[in-house]
Protein backbone atom coordinates (compact mmCIF):
# COMPACT_ATOMS: atom_id res chain seq x y z
CA UNK A 1 0.00 0.00 0.00
CA UNK A 2 2.81 2.30 0.96
CA UNK A 3 4.55 1.67 -2.33
CA UNK A 4 1.34 2.23 -4.27
CA UNK A 5 0.78 5.54 -2.52
CA UNK A 6 4.30 6.71 -3.35
CA UNK A 7 3.81 5.61 -6.93
CA UNK A 8 0.58 7.55 -7.29
CA UNK A 9 1.96 10.80 -5.94
CA UNK A 10 5.14 10.38 -8.00
CA UNK A 11 3.09 9.81 -11.12
CA UNK A 12 1.29 13.13 -10.78
CA UNK A 13 4.56 15.04 -10.36
CA UNK A 14 6.09 13.05 -13.17
CA UNK A 15 3.33 14.05 -15.56
CA UNK A 16 4.14 17.70 -14.92
CA UNK A 17 7.86 17.13 -15.50
CA UNK A 18 6.92 15.21 -18.61
CA UNK A 19 4.83 18.06 -19.98
CA UNK A 20 7.63 20.57 -19.45
CA UNK A 21 10.09 18.10 -20.98
CA UNK A 22 7.74 17.84 -23.96
CA UNK A 23 8.26 21.56 -24.53
CA UNK A 24 12.05 21.12 -24.45
CA UNK A 25 11.85 18.32 -27.00
CA UNK A 26 9.40 20.12 -29.31
CA UNK A 27 11.69 23.11 -29.63
CA UNK A 28 14.88 21.05 -29.73
CA UNK A 29 13.57 18.92 -32.58
CA UNK A 30 12.35 21.89 -34.55
CA UNK A 31 15.26 24.26 -34.11
CA UNK A 32 18.09 22.24 -32.52
CA UNK A 33 18.18 24.85 -29.76
CA UNK A 34 17.37 24.21 -26.13
CA UNK A 35 14.86 26.59 -24.62
CA UNK A 36 15.98 26.98 -21.02
CA UNK A 37 13.06 29.33 -20.46
CA UNK A 38 10.65 26.41 -20.83
CA UNK A 39 10.23 26.12 -17.04
CA UNK A 40 9.70 29.86 -16.79
CA UNK A 41 7.08 29.70 -19.53
CA UNK A 42 5.35 27.09 -17.35
CA UNK A 43 5.51 29.52 -14.42
CA UNK A 44 4.27 32.40 -16.57
CA UNK A 45 1.36 30.33 -17.89
CA UNK A 46 0.40 29.43 -14.32
CA UNK A 47 0.54 33.07 -13.21
CA UNK A 48 -1.52 34.25 -16.17
CA UNK A 49 -4.19 31.69 -15.27
CA UNK A 50 -3.96 32.75 -11.63
CA UNK A 51 -4.29 36.39 -12.61
CA UNK A 52 -7.38 35.62 -14.68
CA UNK A 53 -9.21 33.44 -12.19
CA UNK A 54 -8.16 34.14 -8.58
CA UNK A 55 -10.33 36.33 -6.38
CA UNK A 56 -8.66 39.69 -5.94
CA UNK A 57 -7.42 39.54 -9.52
CA UNK A 58 -9.81 39.22 -12.48
CA UNK A 59 -12.07 36.62 -10.91
CA UNK A 60 -13.05 34.86 -14.15
CA UNK A 61 -14.49 31.33 -13.94
CA UNK A 62 -11.72 28.70 -13.89
CA UNK A 63 -12.90 26.93 -17.06
CA UNK A 64 -12.77 30.22 -18.98
CA UNK A 65 -9.47 31.36 -17.50
CA UNK A 66 -7.60 28.19 -18.45
CA UNK A 67 -8.32 28.17 -22.21
CA UNK A 68 -7.75 31.91 -22.29
CA UNK A 69 -4.35 31.56 -20.60
CA UNK A 70 -3.44 28.68 -22.94
CA UNK A 71 -4.33 30.81 -25.97
CA UNK A 72 -2.40 33.82 -24.61
CA UNK A 73 0.72 31.74 -23.97
CA UNK A 74 0.40 30.14 -27.41
CA UNK A 75 0.48 33.59 -28.97
CA UNK A 76 3.32 34.57 -26.61
CA UNK A 77 5.41 31.58 -27.73
CA UNK A 78 4.70 32.31 -31.38
CA UNK A 79 5.68 35.97 -31.04
CA UNK A 80 8.75 35.12 -28.96
CA UNK A 81 10.08 33.13 -31.89
CA UNK A 82 8.94 35.62 -34.52
CA UNK A 83 10.37 38.69 -32.80
CA UNK A 84 13.32 37.45 -30.75
CA UNK A 85 14.54 33.91 -31.46
CA UNK A 86 14.39 34.09 -35.25
CA UNK A 87 16.87 36.96 -35.25
CA UNK A 88 19.43 34.54 -33.88
CA UNK A 89 19.20 32.43 -37.03
CA UNK A 90 22.66 31.36 -38.09
CA UNK A 91 24.25 32.21 -34.73
CA UNK A 92 26.00 29.60 -32.62
CA UNK A 93 23.67 27.33 -30.66
CA UNK A 94 25.19 28.47 -27.38
CA UNK A 95 24.10 32.04 -28.15
CA UNK A 96 20.50 30.87 -28.46
CA UNK A 97 20.82 28.90 -25.23
CA UNK A 98 22.12 31.93 -23.35
CA UNK A 99 19.37 34.06 -24.86
CA UNK A 100 16.73 31.67 -23.54
CA UNK A 101 18.36 31.68 -20.10
CA UNK A 102 18.16 35.48 -20.16
CA UNK A 103 14.53 35.34 -21.30
CA UNK A 104 13.85 33.11 -18.29
CA UNK A 105 15.27 35.81 -15.98
CA UNK A 106 13.08 38.41 -17.65
CA UNK A 107 9.96 36.27 -17.21
CA UNK A 108 10.79 35.59 -13.53
CA UNK A 109 11.35 39.30 -12.93
CA UNK A 110 8.16 40.31 -14.73
CA UNK A 111 6.07 37.77 -12.83
CA UNK A 112 7.65 38.84 -9.53
CA UNK A 113 6.92 42.50 -10.19
CA UNK A 114 3.30 41.88 -11.12
CA UNK A 115 2.34 39.10 -8.73
CA UNK A 116 4.90 39.43 -5.93
CA UNK A 117 7.40 36.82 -4.81
CA UNK A 118 5.22 35.08 -2.21
CA UNK A 119 3.93 31.61 -3.12
CA UNK A 120 0.29 31.71 -4.17
CA UNK A 121 -2.08 28.92 -4.97
CA UNK A 122 -4.33 28.72 -7.96
CA UNK A 123 -8.00 28.60 -7.03
CA UNK A 124 -9.54 25.59 -8.70
CA UNK A 125 -13.07 24.13 -8.47
CA UNK A 126 -11.58 20.81 -7.35
CA UNK A 127 -9.13 21.96 -4.66
CA UNK A 128 -8.84 19.87 -1.51
CA UNK A 129 -11.02 16.95 -2.61
CA UNK A 130 -9.80 13.38 -2.31
CA UNK A 131 -10.55 10.10 -4.01
CA UNK A 132 -10.08 6.91 -1.99
CA UNK A 133 -9.38 3.51 -3.49
CA UNK A 134 -9.02 1.08 -0.63
CA UNK A 135 -6.16 2.48 1.39
CA UNK A 136 -4.73 4.65 -1.40
CA UNK A 137 -5.62 8.31 -1.25
CA UNK A 138 -5.55 10.22 -4.48
CA UNK A 139 -6.18 13.95 -4.49
CA UNK A 140 -8.59 15.07 -7.19
CA UNK A 141 -5.90 17.57 -8.18
CA UNK A 142 -3.49 14.66 -8.75
CA UNK A 143 -6.09 12.73 -10.71
CA UNK A 144 -6.68 15.80 -12.88
CA UNK A 145 -2.94 15.98 -13.58
CA UNK A 146 -2.82 12.39 -14.79
CA UNK A 147 -6.04 12.61 -16.80
CA UNK A 148 -5.05 15.91 -18.42
CA UNK A 149 -1.63 14.53 -19.34
CA UNK A 150 -3.12 11.42 -20.91
CA UNK A 151 -5.70 13.53 -22.79
CA UNK A 152 -3.04 15.95 -24.02
CA UNK A 153 -0.86 13.05 -25.15
CA UNK A 154 -3.73 11.61 -27.20
CA UNK A 155 -4.54 15.00 -28.74
CA UNK A 156 -0.87 15.61 -29.59
CA UNK A 157 -0.58 12.14 -31.08
CA UNK A 158 -3.58 12.76 -33.34
CA UNK A 159 -2.32 16.24 -34.15
CA UNK A 160 1.14 15.06 -35.21
CA UNK A 161 -0.09 12.08 -37.20
CA UNK A 162 -3.30 13.23 -38.79
CA UNK A 163 -3.23 16.96 -39.35
CA UNK A 164 -1.54 18.81 -42.15
CA UNK A 165 0.13 21.17 -39.69
CA UNK A 166 1.26 18.36 -37.38
CA UNK A 167 2.82 16.42 -40.23
CA UNK A 168 4.43 19.63 -41.49
CA UNK A 169 5.95 20.15 -38.02
CA UNK A 170 7.38 16.62 -38.02
CA UNK A 171 8.73 17.10 -41.52
CA UNK A 172 10.33 20.45 -40.66
CA UNK A 173 12.07 18.99 -37.65
CA UNK A 174 13.41 16.00 -39.58
CA UNK A 175 14.71 17.81 -42.64
CA UNK A 176 14.20 21.55 -43.10
CA UNK A 177 15.61 21.66 -46.61
CA UNK A 178 13.33 18.92 -47.90
CA UNK A 179 10.36 20.41 -46.05
CA UNK A 180 10.74 23.70 -47.93
CA UNK A 181 10.45 21.90 -51.26
CA UNK A 182 7.35 20.03 -50.15
CA UNK A 183 5.73 23.45 -49.88
CA UNK A 184 6.04 23.80 -46.10
CA UNK A 185 6.76 27.34 -44.85
CA UNK A 186 9.38 26.10 -42.40
CA UNK A 187 9.94 29.34 -40.50
CA UNK A 188 6.27 29.89 -39.81
CA UNK A 189 5.97 26.28 -38.75
CA UNK A 190 8.85 26.82 -36.32
CA UNK A 191 7.11 29.82 -34.79
CA UNK A 192 4.00 27.68 -34.44
CA UNK A 193 6.08 25.06 -32.63
CA UNK A 194 7.15 27.75 -30.15
CA UNK A 195 3.47 28.55 -29.80
CA UNK A 196 2.73 24.89 -29.12
CA UNK A 197 5.54 24.83 -26.55
CA UNK A 198 3.82 27.80 -24.85
CA UNK A 199 0.56 25.86 -24.83
CA UNK A 200 2.03 22.71 -23.27
CA UNK A 201 3.97 24.85 -20.76
CA UNK A 202 0.76 26.56 -19.67
CA UNK A 203 -1.07 23.27 -19.23
CA UNK A 204 1.85 22.03 -17.12
CA UNK A 205 1.79 25.29 -15.17
CA UNK A 206 -1.93 25.11 -14.40
CA UNK A 207 -1.59 21.51 -13.25
CA UNK A 208 1.45 22.37 -11.13
CA UNK A 209 -0.11 25.41 -9.50
CA UNK A 210 -3.39 23.60 -8.82
CA UNK A 211 -1.74 20.89 -6.73
CA UNK A 212 0.48 23.13 -4.68
CA UNK A 213 1.53 26.72 -4.92
CA UNK A 214 3.41 28.80 -7.44
CA UNK A 215 5.99 31.54 -7.08
CA UNK A 216 8.09 33.30 -9.72
CA UNK A 217 11.08 31.02 -9.21
CA UNK A 218 8.99 27.87 -9.79
CA UNK A 219 10.37 27.78 -13.32
CA UNK A 220 13.64 26.44 -11.95
CA UNK A 221 11.77 23.14 -11.90
CA UNK A 222 12.60 23.24 -15.59
CA UNK A 223 16.08 21.93 -14.76
CA UNK A 224 14.55 18.71 -13.46
CA UNK A 225 12.31 18.53 -16.52
CA UNK A 226 15.38 19.05 -18.71
CA UNK A 227 17.00 16.07 -16.99
CA UNK A 228 13.80 14.15 -17.72
CA UNK A 229 13.96 15.10 -21.39
CA UNK A 230 17.57 13.92 -21.64
CA UNK A 231 16.79 10.69 -19.78
CA UNK A 232 13.92 9.97 -22.15
CA UNK A 233 15.89 10.84 -25.27
CA UNK A 234 16.09 14.46 -26.36
CA UNK A 235 14.60 13.80 -29.78
CA UNK A 236 11.61 11.76 -28.71
CA UNK A 237 8.22 13.08 -27.58
CA UNK A 238 7.11 9.81 -25.91
CA UNK A 239 10.60 9.72 -24.37
CA UNK A 240 10.04 13.12 -22.77
CA UNK A 241 6.85 11.96 -21.07
CA UNK A 242 8.47 8.69 -20.02
CA UNK A 243 11.53 10.53 -18.68
CA UNK A 244 9.27 12.89 -16.74
CA UNK A 245 7.33 10.05 -15.17
CA UNK A 246 10.53 8.20 -14.25
CA UNK A 247 11.98 11.29 -12.55
CA UNK A 248 8.66 11.98 -10.82
CA UNK A 249 8.35 8.45 -9.49
CA UNK A 250 11.98 8.21 -8.35
CA UNK A 251 11.70 11.31 -6.18
CA UNK A 252 9.17 10.12 -3.54
CA UNK A 253 10.86 6.73 -3.34
CA UNK A 254 14.25 8.33 -2.85
CA UNK A 255 13.02 10.65 -0.12
CA UNK A 256 11.28 7.73 1.60
CA UNK A 257 14.09 5.16 1.49
CA UNK A 258 17.31 7.14 1.08
CA UNK A 259 18.96 9.36 3.66
CA UNK A 260 17.61 12.91 3.58
CA UNK A 261 20.68 14.58 2.14
CA UNK A 262 20.97 12.15 -0.74
CA UNK A 263 17.38 11.88 -1.94
CA UNK A 264 17.57 15.18 -3.78
CA UNK A 265 20.25 13.94 -6.10
CA UNK A 266 18.37 10.82 -7.21
CA UNK A 267 17.04 12.23 -10.54
CA UNK A 268 20.48 13.58 -11.45
CA UNK A 269 22.16 10.33 -10.49
CA UNK A 270 19.82 8.61 -12.93
CA UNK A 271 20.62 11.24 -15.54
CA UNK A 272 24.28 10.51 -14.99
CA UNK A 273 23.78 6.77 -15.38
CA UNK A 274 21.69 7.20 -18.52
CA UNK A 275 24.31 9.48 -20.07
CA UNK A 276 27.01 6.93 -19.35
CA UNK A 277 25.20 3.81 -20.51
CA UNK A 278 22.67 5.10 -23.03
CA UNK A 279 23.93 8.53 -24.03
CA UNK A 280 21.08 9.26 -26.42
CA UNK A 281 18.37 8.54 -23.86
CA UNK A 282 16.00 5.68 -23.28
CA UNK A 283 13.83 6.15 -26.36
CA UNK A 284 16.58 7.52 -28.56
CA UNK A 285 16.01 7.94 -32.25
CA UNK A 286 19.62 7.97 -33.15
CA UNK A 287 21.17 6.77 -36.31
CA UNK A 288 24.73 7.28 -37.33
CA UNK A 289 25.20 9.53 -40.30
CA UNK A 290 26.72 7.55 -43.10
CA UNK A 291 29.82 9.09 -44.53
CA UNK B 1 3.41 30.87 -75.50
CA UNK B 2 6.24 31.47 -73.07
CA UNK B 3 8.74 28.70 -72.36
CA UNK B 4 8.28 26.72 -69.13
CA UNK B 5 11.51 28.02 -67.66
CA UNK B 6 13.52 30.99 -68.79
CA UNK B 7 16.89 32.28 -67.59
CA UNK B 8 17.26 35.81 -68.85
CA UNK B 9 20.77 37.20 -68.46
CA UNK B 10 21.12 35.87 -64.89
CA UNK B 11 24.18 36.77 -62.83
CA UNK B 12 25.05 35.64 -59.32
CA UNK B 13 28.25 36.44 -57.50
CA UNK B 14 29.53 35.61 -54.04
CA UNK B 15 31.78 38.49 -53.07
CA UNK B 16 34.22 38.78 -55.95
CA UNK B 17 33.54 35.30 -57.32
CA UNK B 18 31.10 35.23 -60.20
CA UNK B 19 29.30 31.89 -59.92
CA UNK B 20 26.84 32.42 -62.74
CA UNK B 21 27.71 34.95 -65.42
CA UNK B 22 24.97 36.49 -67.63
CA UNK B 23 23.42 33.10 -68.25
CA UNK B 24 20.47 32.84 -70.64
CA UNK B 25 18.62 29.71 -71.72
CA UNK B 26 15.08 28.42 -71.94
CA UNK B 27 13.58 25.05 -71.11
CA UNK B 28 10.59 24.17 -73.29
CA UNK B 29 7.52 22.28 -72.18
CA UNK B 30 7.91 18.52 -72.39
CA UNK B 31 11.65 18.24 -72.96
CA UNK B 32 14.49 16.71 -70.98
CA UNK B 33 17.12 19.39 -70.58
CA UNK B 34 20.53 18.62 -69.08
CA UNK B 35 23.16 20.96 -67.71
CA UNK B 36 26.70 19.59 -67.84
CA UNK B 37 30.10 20.99 -67.04
CA UNK B 38 33.18 20.44 -64.91
CA UNK B 39 33.09 20.96 -61.13
CA UNK B 40 32.64 24.59 -60.22
CA UNK B 41 31.06 25.41 -63.57
CA UNK B 42 27.97 26.87 -61.92
CA UNK B 43 25.54 24.04 -62.70
CA UNK B 44 24.43 23.53 -59.14
CA UNK B 45 24.29 27.26 -58.58
CA UNK B 46 21.94 27.59 -61.54
CA UNK B 47 19.86 24.84 -59.96
CA UNK B 48 19.85 26.53 -56.60
CA UNK B 49 18.79 29.79 -58.21
CA UNK B 50 15.68 28.06 -59.56
CA UNK B 51 15.13 26.46 -56.14
CA UNK B 52 15.14 29.96 -54.65
CA UNK B 53 18.20 29.28 -52.54
CA UNK B 54 19.85 32.40 -53.86
CA UNK B 55 18.58 35.63 -55.36
CA UNK B 56 20.17 36.58 -58.66
CA UNK B 57 22.18 39.81 -58.56
CA UNK B 58 20.94 40.61 -62.04
CA UNK B 59 18.58 39.17 -64.60
CA UNK B 60 15.27 37.37 -64.45
CA UNK B 61 14.18 33.78 -63.91
CA UNK B 62 10.67 33.08 -65.17
CA UNK B 63 8.45 30.05 -64.77
CA UNK B 64 5.83 30.05 -67.53
CA UNK B 65 6.24 33.81 -67.72
CA UNK B 66 5.87 34.31 -63.95
CA UNK B 67 8.79 36.01 -62.15
CA UNK B 68 10.19 33.27 -59.92
CA UNK B 69 12.28 35.62 -57.79
CA UNK B 70 9.06 36.93 -56.21
CA UNK B 71 8.45 33.55 -54.61
CA UNK B 72 10.08 32.03 -51.50
CA UNK B 73 11.25 28.42 -51.81
CA UNK B 74 8.19 26.97 -50.08
CA UNK B 75 6.02 28.33 -52.93
CA UNK B 76 7.77 26.17 -55.51
CA UNK B 77 5.82 22.96 -54.83
CA UNK B 78 2.60 24.91 -55.31
CA UNK B 79 3.90 26.35 -58.57
CA UNK B 80 4.58 22.84 -59.84
CA UNK B 81 8.33 22.67 -59.34
CA UNK B 82 9.85 19.68 -57.55
CA UNK B 83 13.48 18.81 -56.99
CA UNK B 84 15.83 16.12 -55.78
CA UNK B 85 19.18 16.69 -54.14
CA UNK B 86 22.65 15.49 -54.95
CA UNK B 87 23.09 14.24 -51.39
CA UNK B 88 19.52 12.99 -50.91
CA UNK B 89 17.36 14.93 -48.50
CA UNK B 90 14.70 12.59 -47.17
CA UNK B 91 12.81 12.41 -43.87
CA UNK B 92 15.06 9.73 -42.43
CA UNK B 93 12.92 8.75 -39.45
CA UNK B 94 9.84 8.21 -41.60
CA UNK B 95 8.89 5.30 -43.84
CA UNK B 96 8.99 5.32 -47.64
CA UNK B 97 5.20 5.64 -47.71
CA UNK B 98 5.25 8.56 -45.26
CA UNK B 99 7.91 10.33 -47.28
CA UNK B 100 5.84 10.02 -50.41
CA UNK B 101 2.71 11.17 -48.58
CA UNK B 102 4.46 14.38 -47.50
CA UNK B 103 4.83 15.01 -51.22
CA UNK B 104 1.04 15.43 -51.20
CA UNK B 105 1.27 18.23 -48.65
CA UNK B 106 0.37 20.91 -51.16
CA UNK B 107 -2.92 19.18 -51.99
CA UNK B 108 -4.09 18.78 -48.41
CA UNK B 109 -6.95 21.04 -47.39
CA UNK B 110 -6.12 22.10 -43.86
CA UNK B 111 -8.65 22.16 -41.08
CA UNK B 112 -7.42 21.01 -37.70
CA UNK B 113 -10.78 19.94 -36.31
CA UNK B 114 -12.05 17.94 -39.28
CA UNK B 115 -8.65 16.31 -39.55
CA UNK B 116 -8.58 15.25 -35.91
CA UNK B 117 -12.20 14.03 -36.15
CA UNK B 118 -11.30 12.29 -39.43
CA UNK B 119 -14.57 13.30 -41.13
CA UNK B 120 -15.77 11.57 -44.35
CA UNK B 121 -14.41 14.48 -46.40
CA UNK B 122 -10.96 14.12 -44.86
CA UNK B 123 -11.12 10.33 -45.26
CA UNK B 124 -11.98 10.74 -48.93
CA UNK B 125 -9.08 13.15 -49.42
CA UNK B 126 -6.75 10.77 -47.62
CA UNK B 127 -7.85 7.97 -49.95
CA UNK B 128 -7.03 10.11 -52.98
CA UNK B 129 -3.57 10.93 -51.60
CA UNK B 130 -2.91 7.24 -50.90
CA UNK B 131 -4.03 6.39 -54.40
CA UNK B 132 -1.72 8.99 -55.98
CA UNK B 133 1.18 7.71 -53.89
CA UNK B 134 0.49 4.07 -54.78
CA UNK B 135 0.73 5.03 -58.45
CA UNK B 136 4.19 6.43 -57.81
CA UNK B 137 5.17 3.30 -55.86
CA UNK B 138 4.07 1.11 -58.78
CA UNK B 139 5.82 3.31 -61.31
CA UNK B 140 9.16 3.15 -59.47
CA UNK B 141 8.86 -0.47 -58.24
CA UNK B 142 9.06 0.60 -54.61
CA UNK B 143 6.58 -2.03 -53.33
CA UNK B 144 9.15 -4.02 -51.31
CA UNK B 145 10.16 -0.91 -49.36
CA UNK B 146 6.74 0.66 -48.74
CA UNK B 147 6.80 0.35 -44.93
CA UNK B 148 10.57 0.53 -44.47
CA UNK B 149 12.27 3.39 -42.69
CA UNK B 150 14.58 5.52 -44.81
CA UNK B 151 17.41 5.31 -42.27
CA UNK B 152 17.97 1.62 -43.02
CA UNK B 153 17.68 1.69 -46.80
CA UNK B 154 20.56 1.39 -49.28
CA UNK B 155 21.70 4.50 -51.14
CA UNK B 156 20.28 3.48 -54.51
CA UNK B 157 16.81 2.91 -53.07
CA UNK B 158 16.83 6.24 -51.26
CA UNK B 159 17.66 7.96 -54.50
CA UNK B 160 14.56 6.40 -56.06
CA UNK B 161 12.41 7.30 -53.04
CA UNK B 162 13.48 10.91 -53.40
CA UNK B 163 12.50 10.84 -57.05
CA UNK B 164 9.17 9.33 -56.01
CA UNK B 165 8.55 12.01 -53.44
CA UNK B 166 9.18 14.67 -56.07
CA UNK B 167 6.73 12.92 -58.41
CA UNK B 168 4.11 12.75 -55.64
CA UNK B 169 3.95 16.54 -55.71
CA UNK B 170 2.68 16.26 -59.31
CA UNK B 171 5.17 18.77 -60.75
CA UNK B 172 5.22 20.46 -64.13
CA UNK B 173 8.96 20.89 -63.89
CA UNK B 174 11.17 18.29 -62.23
CA UNK B 175 14.68 19.28 -61.21
CA UNK B 176 17.09 16.36 -60.81
CA UNK B 177 20.43 17.15 -59.18
CA UNK B 178 22.84 14.43 -60.32
CA UNK B 179 20.26 11.63 -60.50
CA UNK B 180 22.89 9.00 -61.33
CA UNK B 181 25.61 9.93 -58.84
CA UNK B 182 26.43 7.02 -56.57
CA UNK B 183 24.28 4.58 -58.56
CA UNK B 184 25.44 1.27 -60.01
CA UNK B 185 25.35 0.61 -63.74
CA UNK B 186 21.98 -1.19 -63.53
CA UNK B 187 20.51 1.46 -61.25
CA UNK B 188 21.63 4.16 -63.67
CA UNK B 189 19.97 2.28 -66.52
CA UNK B 190 16.70 2.13 -64.53
CA UNK B 191 17.01 5.84 -63.84
CA UNK B 192 17.33 6.50 -67.58
CA UNK B 193 14.15 4.50 -68.29
CA UNK B 194 12.28 6.37 -65.60
CA UNK B 195 13.38 9.77 -66.84
CA UNK B 196 12.12 8.85 -70.32
CA UNK B 197 8.80 7.63 -68.93
CA UNK B 198 8.44 10.71 -66.74
CA UNK B 199 8.71 12.75 -69.90
CA UNK B 200 6.61 10.57 -72.20
CA UNK B 201 3.95 9.10 -69.90
CA UNK B 202 3.58 11.83 -67.35
CA UNK B 203 4.35 14.77 -69.59
CA UNK B 204 6.66 16.30 -67.00
CA UNK B 205 9.48 18.56 -68.12
CA UNK B 206 12.82 17.47 -66.67
CA UNK B 207 15.80 19.69 -65.97
CA UNK B 208 18.84 17.84 -64.69
CA UNK B 209 22.42 18.39 -63.72
CA UNK B 210 24.47 15.29 -64.44
CA UNK B 211 28.06 14.15 -64.86
CA UNK B 212 27.36 10.79 -66.48
CA UNK B 213 27.58 11.74 -70.16
CA UNK B 214 26.18 8.38 -71.21
CA UNK B 215 22.97 9.04 -69.26
CA UNK B 216 22.84 12.62 -70.51
CA UNK B 217 23.14 11.70 -74.16
CA UNK B 218 20.67 8.82 -73.89
CA UNK B 219 17.80 10.77 -72.33
CA UNK B 220 18.29 14.48 -73.05
CA UNK B 221 16.66 16.43 -75.84
CA UNK B 222 18.97 19.37 -75.31
CA UNK B 223 22.13 19.96 -73.33
CA UNK B 224 23.65 23.12 -71.90
CA UNK B 225 27.39 22.95 -71.29
CA UNK B 226 28.76 25.40 -68.74
CA UNK B 227 32.20 26.41 -67.53
CA UNK B 228 33.22 29.14 -65.09
CA UNK B 229 29.63 30.31 -64.71
CA UNK B 230 28.87 30.95 -68.35
CA UNK B 231 27.40 29.14 -71.31
CA UNK B 232 29.82 27.18 -73.48
CA UNK B 233 27.39 25.49 -75.81
CA UNK B 234 23.72 24.65 -76.13
CA UNK B 235 22.20 22.08 -78.45
CA UNK B 236 21.51 18.38 -78.92
CA UNK B 237 23.78 16.00 -76.96
CA UNK B 238 25.81 15.26 -80.09
CA UNK B 239 26.25 18.90 -81.01
CA UNK B 240 27.39 19.80 -77.51
CA UNK B 241 29.76 16.85 -77.16
CA UNK B 242 31.55 17.73 -80.36
CA UNK B 243 31.61 21.49 -79.73
CA UNK B 244 35.23 22.75 -79.67
CA UNK B 245 34.72 24.92 -76.58
CA UNK B 246 33.32 21.92 -74.70
CA UNK B 247 36.18 19.66 -75.72
CA UNK B 248 38.59 22.29 -74.58
CA UNK B 249 36.91 22.75 -71.21
CA UNK B 250 36.74 19.01 -70.58
CA UNK B 251 40.06 17.88 -71.98
CA UNK B 252 42.10 21.03 -71.61
CA UNK B 253 43.57 23.10 -74.43
CA UNK B 254 46.76 21.03 -74.52
CA UNK B 255 44.87 17.79 -75.16
CA UNK B 256 42.89 19.32 -77.99
CA UNK B 257 46.11 20.56 -79.57
CA UNK B 258 47.62 17.07 -79.22
CA UNK B 259 44.60 15.52 -80.81
CA UNK B 260 44.62 17.96 -83.67
CA UNK B 261 48.30 17.24 -84.17
CA UNK B 262 47.57 13.51 -84.24
CA UNK B 263 44.89 14.01 -86.86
Amino acid sequence: MDILQLLVSGLANGCIYGLIALGFVLIYKATEAINFAQGDMMMLGAFITLGLTNTGYMDLPFWIAVPLAIALMGVFGYLLDLIVIRRMFGEAQIAVVILTIALGFVMRFAAGTIFGHEPQSLETPYAGQDLRFGGVVLGVDEAVVVIATVALTVVLFLFFNRTKLGVAMQASSQNQLAAYYMGIPVRRVQSLIWGLAGVTATIAGVLYASKGSIDPSAGLLGIKAFAAAVIGGMGSLPGALLGGIIVGVIEPFASRYVAAGYSQIAPYLLLFLVLVFRPHGILAQVHRKKV
Amino acid sequence: MSPLLEFDNVTLSFGGLVAVDRLSFTVENGEVFAIVGPNGAGKSTAFNLISRFYDPVEGKIRLAGDDLVQHPSHDLAGLGVARTFQNIELFDQATVLENLLIGRHRFRKSNLLTEIAFTPFVRDQERQHRHAVEEVIDFLDLQPYREKRIAGLPYGVRKVVELGRALATKPRLLLLDEPASGLSVEETRDMAYWIEDIKKQMGITVLMVEHDMHLVSSVSDRVLAMADGHKLALGTPDEVQSHPAVLEAYLGAGDTADREAAE
